[in-house]
């Protein structure tokens, strides 16, 4: 097979796209023609990944434009006349070449108060929750989020606005909104309303396009819209 | 094509939008001369004036299909077919494109 | 008024707004097709609207919803394309709305009154 020409990204906010040549296999993906450039022929190249087999997200990276797990990148499925581009998310500071500082995406998850906060202790009893109620249902659809950063990056308003939560953020909101257990829905509501929240989803759905998991973040951050309005209209916003 | 049909739908509907917002003023400027219409309505029988105002309904059918797709994502239960909004929007809007040149 | 509560009613007025619009757009564009369809002259279209309560009313109504909507709608465009973020935008904004409204009820009035 001839050799597969990539061009990665090297430096920081300022670098150049530098041009390698790596060696075609059957069933090669884009982390594996990664890992050969490093390993093989430049081992100053940064970049991340660690369970290569799409479960745990570190290898998300914009191939040919488009963010993606390079693990589940086939290298047939994306090259274009032999040829492929690799550069670090979009949408978040770059450390180096490939990776991205994660800081900000993670920061923008507390911000939306994306942590669980109950009033249970140890010596209460469990609480009941049936899977099948519609509240569980909407949570479950949306709980499966590995905090990858591909729908960040894929995301034009995060793009346009930085402050924006992004549609991570503002899913895991969602799940905990839907958590009966919760007790700081009140405060999450505040903090995800408004320009820097759900309000400025225009429903473009290329966090739902792009998702790994196939998950909806557009259908969480409309209902956090219904939910807000709720709020607003009864004056508890 | 690399974005998805909401990506494209969701920007015709804001540059229609722009479009739109600019038009206002000229419209209702138009339409303020009441009585003396006639003599301003001489001037959009020009065939570039025609052609002018089914862009601008055009551009409102756009703009009406776009915004009823964002009523329902936001509106309506979550349902797979959400997705499939944006071309039930194209499809409003080539209708209405439609009736108003066969009207002209 | 805490800005999150503000920002939050500006949507909830945009998508109210969208609704009235919907059914006004909808009426409007089918007056519009069956009166170039009808080939009606300016006198024969202002013979059918002057006075009329009905018609006043609707795009008395139009007119308000329009007020609304733009320019909530190119707020979010002049932050996210244009980067503008201080308040003169919201200030330049609300000018654009009293210009319409002002505009468009002067036009109401000359087709309807």
């Amino acid at each position: 097979m001839t050799p597969l020409r990539v061009r990665i990204w090297r430096g920081g906010v300022q670098g150049v796209f530098r041009e390698y040549e790596v060696p075609r296999h059957e069933s090669q993906t884009v982390l594996d023609v990664v890992t050969h450039v490093q390993r093989q022929l430049d081992p100053t190249l940064a970049y991340r990944y660690a369970c290569r087999v799409g479960m745990c997200g570190s290898c998300a990276m914009t191939v040919n434009g488009r963010p993606r797990w390079t693990c589940r990148t086939h290298v047939d499925k994306v090259a274009q006349g032999g040829r492929l581009e690799v550069a670090p998310l979009r949408n978040l500071p770059v450390i180096r070449d490939l990776v991205a500082d994660m800081r900000e995406f993670f920061d923008k998850w507390a911000r939306a108060k994306g942590q669980f906060r109950g009033s249970a202790t140890r010596k209460d009893a469990f609480a009941r929750i049936s899977p099948a109620s519609e509240q569980r249902r909407l949570a479950d659809a949306a709980i499966e989020c590995i905090g990858c950063g591909v729908c960040h990056a894929a995301c034009d308003v995060v793009a346009w606005s930085p402050d924006y939560l992004g549609p991570a953020a503002l899913n895991r909101a969602w799940t905990l909104f839907n958590d009966e257990r919760d007790t700081a829905q009140a405060e999450r509501l505040r903090a995800v309303a408004g320009d820097a929240g759900c309000h400025s989803c225009h429903t473009h759905m290329s966090c739902t396009d792009r998702c790994p998991k196939q998950l909806s973040p557009t259908a969480g951050i409309a209902g956090l819209k219904r939910a807000t309005l709720k709020a607003a209209l009864r004056g508890e916003l | 094509m690399r974005q998805g049909s909401s990506w494209w739908v969701a920007l015709v509907h804001r540059l229609s939008g722009i479009a739109l917002a600019l038009f206002l003023p000229a419209h209702f400027w138009f339409l303020g001369h009441g009585l003396e219409m006639d003599s301003l309505l001489k001037w959009t029988e020009q065939p570039a004036v025609k052609v002018a105002e089914w862009g601008i309904v055009v551009l409102l059918a756009a703009h009406l299909g776009g915004g009823l797709r964002v009523l329902a994502l936001e509106f309506l239960p979550w349902r797979d077919w959400q997705k499939s909004l944006a071309a039930v929007a194209a499809a409003l809007t080539v209708g209405c494109g439609l009736a108003l040149a066969l009207a002209l | 008024m805490k800005a999150i509560r503000s920002q939050t009613l500006l949507w909830v007025a945009q998508r109210a707004s969208a609704a009235v619009l919907g059914a006004c757009v909808v009426v409007h564009l089918a007056t519009i097709i069956y009166a170039v369809r009808g080939g009606l002259s300016g006198a024969e279209i202002l013979a059918r609207t002057r006075g009329n309560g009905t018609w006043f009313a609707f795009y008395s109504l139009f007119v308000l919803a329009v007020t609304v909507h733009a320019p909530i709608g190119l707020r979010a465009v002049l932050i996210e394309w244009l980067g503008w973020r201080g308040r003169s935008r919201d200030v330049v904004l609300f000018a654009f709305a009293m210009l319409l409204g002002a505009m468009g009820m002067r036009a109401v009035f000359a087709v309807f009154a």
